[in-house]
């Protein structure tokens, strides 16, 4: 039997891994992630949950004993924030590269320096071409059902993914959730077989060095090259979105939440101006949006839930009536834009639409975004025809 | 109880057609450390010349599992396969950490610290080559005051960091240090290495015939003289007592030792030093082997 608790997202992310019942967790502190490997631990000590947790000495080194400890066929979990995931940026090619379905949970904080502690998404956004999947959450329960379909997700397609979360905006804020039965879990999510036998009759050197042209084994038979290797990656990733969208309707189907979109939409029948956003801030989207129906206009709210894959075609679709879309970025591409407001204009490209784009950089460090913000940057946005120039910054007072 | 060359595993688990270097140390000792560790073996490898060693895909000279990891991650890499082992309840398996002197001493040295500490179950192996080899002979913390190497074109002016030192300072059950020029006393200490629990560190010297320029027939020749001046220790560290084994024994026992010259004239690599960098390579050796005499005495063995 399901049951509601009231929890934050740190402890629904633990909770989550738990209900996988992960056999190797490897994590290190950082704010505002700290929490997850502190109730992990509880639940290992207690008997609750029957795994290794390691207390290593580092994020390069969290990680890297998940990728060792998945290679030899455990089920693992890692979760860290900001700096600790830009110190893990060469074992997150690794693990993507060996193919391993590392499930991470990330509480998304800002960069630096200067230092914060705060929410922005500059840590996540700089990781996307590592080969990790990303999906990001509005809510507490979607971090708990997230991490679930993650290991079903990743275990199909033997690529890790990123459960993104706001930092303190849902880490350290409790709401109720849903935590899902045990034996619903177990069910839903059999156990990982990996893809090679570390033990098995004959032994292998794993991601050894690789040429740039395919060579023949001992039979004869010609194997990939090193390039051939990352173009089955994209391949994979490229057809990850069926994979997803199943997953997530097999996961409503069984506890009654169904995830069966790589985007979420809010009154976006007949809408001509569309607000883009992604992971809490779509609850102030929503808002905005209502706020603006009220006054007449016809707004929707669009949040990406899946960043990698980018749903490319999904958001062309979403988007294909709208004369206005105004992204807010939590994250910035310096010398550029907000990376969401690049790859919509790029998805847009390809369709060949034209909509007004204007790009706004919200909430970097913490900084509070409210709904009204939205709403004025949006009728600024429409009233000046897209003429803005971009990126705009909200909230900075210069 | 030695192990006598007879006695050897005829098991050979490095097959020919490796692509190391002729003359490598490391080809000979790996051989050894393959044969003492058998087949219920998971190795973990950082990017060295041990990489080249096993070869390109999709073929290997290694007939061990292996999982190729980043340069800094060995002991990480070995933690996570012990774990991962653990949790599965496979545990017949010995995990080995292979690493050289720039992935132990320099880079992966946090990773390394943090395993010891937490007492990892598993065997780490520095191989050291007393440079970066691979990439072409740049200073590591382990070349010696007074060798040329690509980043230190001059000469290096500092002592080789204490490795040793520093891994006993952790506690951990066993210690050891090697020489390919003796395989036998390498092989044992692989053996009693790989039958004790929580983390091992093993510390051999390797001779580059690129790296240290010397011709690719001297490997064992040289091997002797570094252990001979006593640049190169043969020891072992058992919960605390240092005890000297082999040649350093014997050694120890007759009092004879030769001048780090003779050692140092055979390399290409040593070909400026001053003769006051002989001097002070010769005191810092004379006073390390006299810390591991009086020690080796202590230990009851001697």
């Amino acid at each position: 039997m399901s049951k509601v608790q009231i929890i934050n997202g740190n402890e629904t992310a633990a909770m989550g891994a738990k209900l996988c019942r992960v056999q190797v967790i490897a994590a290190y502190p950082i704010t505002p992630q700290s929490k997850i490997p502190e109730t992990l631990i509880k639940y290992v000590e207690s008997g609750e949950l029957e795994a290794e947790f390691i207390r290593v000495e580092s994020e390069h080194s969290a990680l890297t004993v998940c990728i060792s400890a998945s290679t030899v066929g455990a089920r693992v979990f890692t979760a860290t924030a900001a700096n600790g995931l830009a110190y893990m940026h060469e074992q997150l090619h690794w693990a993507a590269g060996a193919r391993l379905p590392i499930v991470m949970a990330l509480a998304n904080r800002g960069l630096g320096a200067p230092w914060t502690i705060f929410n922005d998404m500059q840590d996540s956004i700089s990781q996307r071409d590592t080969g990790w999947m990303q999906v990001y959450c509005r809510d507490n329960q979607e971090i708990m059902d997230s991490i679930i379909m993650a290991y079903k997700i990743c275990e199909q397609l033997h690529v890790p993914m990123m459960v993104c979360f706001d930092g303190f905006v849902l880490s350290h804020t409790v709401m109720p959730v849903e935590i899902p039965d045990q034996k619903q879990v177990d069910a839903f999510l059999p156990p990982y077989v990996p893809h090679l036998q570390v033990d098995g009759p004959d032994p292998i050197n794993i991601n050894p060095v690789m040429l740039a042209d395919p060579r023949a084994n001992a039979q004869g038979v010609s194997c990939p090259s090193y390039m051939g290797f990352r173009m089955r990656l994209q391949e994979t990733l490229e057809s990850a979105g069926d994979v997803i969208l199943n997953v997530g309707r097999e996961f409503g189907e069984v506890f009654g939440r169904s995830y069966e979109c790589l985007l979420w939409e809010y009154r976006t029948e007949g809408a001509d101006t569309i607000l883009l956003t992604m992971g809490s801030l779509a609850n102030e989207a929503s808002l905005a949006v209502d706020a603006l129906r009220e006054k007449g206009w016809k707004a929707g709210a669009v949040a990406l839930r899946i960043f990698r894959p980018f749903p490319a075609a999904t958001l062309r679709q979403a988007l294909s009536d709208a004369k206005h879309v105004v992204i807010f970025d939590k994250n910035i591409s310096y010398g550029n834009e907000g990376a969401t407001c690049t790859e919509t204009k790029a998805a847009l490209f390809e369709g060949g639409l034209r909509p007004t784009i204007t790009n706004y950089i919200v909430g970097l460090g913490g900084k509070s975004v409210a709904a009204a913000d939205l709403e004025a940057a949006t009728i600024k946005s429409v009233e000046q025809k897209g003429q803005v120039r971009t990126p705009q910054w909200i909230g900075v007072a210069v | 109880m030695t192990t006598k060359v007879m006695q050897l595993p005829e098991e050979e688990y490095m097959l020919p057609g490796t692509r190391a270097c002729s003359g490598c140390g490391l080809s000979l000792a790996y051989r050894h450390i393959l044969k003492a560790l058998g087949e219920k073996t998971i190795l973990t490898i950082p990017a060295c010349c041990l990489t080249v060693l096993h070869g390109l895909y999709p073929s290997t000279s290694v007939r061990l599992t292996n999982i190729n990891t980043a340069f800094a991650t060995t002991a990480a890499s070995a933690t996570g396969i012990a774990a991962g082992l653990k949790a599965l309840g496979k545990t017949d398996y010995t995990v080995v950490g292979i690493a050289g002197d720039g992935g132990t001493f320099d880079i992966g040295i946090q990773a390394l610290s943090a395993a010891a500490e937490r007492n990892t179950d598993f065997l780490y192996i520095c191989y050291d080559n007393e440079g970066y080899m691979n990439t072409g002979t740049q200073r590591s913390s382990a070349t010696p005051m007074g060798a040329f190497t690509t980043t230190t074109p001059g000469t290096k002016f500092e002592h080789k960091k204490d490795i040793l030192a520093i891994m006993e300072a952790h506690g951990i059950p066993y210690m050891a240090s090697a020489s390919p020029a003796y395989p036998l006393d390498l092989y044992d200490k692989v053996v009693k290495a790989k039958n004790i629990q929580g983390t091992r560190f093993m510390h051999i010297n390797i001779p580059c015939p690129p790296g240290w320029g010397y011709p690719t027939d001297d490997l064992v020749k040289l091997g002797k003289l570094a252990v001979d001046t006593a640049m190169w220790v043969l020891l072992e560290i058992e919960n605390g007592v240092l005890r000297l084994t082999g040649r350093s024994r014997s050694m120890a026992r007759s009092g004879k030792k030769k001048p780090v010259s003779q050692y140092l004239q055979l390399q290409g690599r040593f070909k400026h030093i001053t003769p006051e960098q002989i001097d002070y390579l010769q005191d810092w050796t004379d006073k390390r082997w006299q810390r591991f005499l009086q020690r080796h005495e202590l230990s009851g063995t001697a």
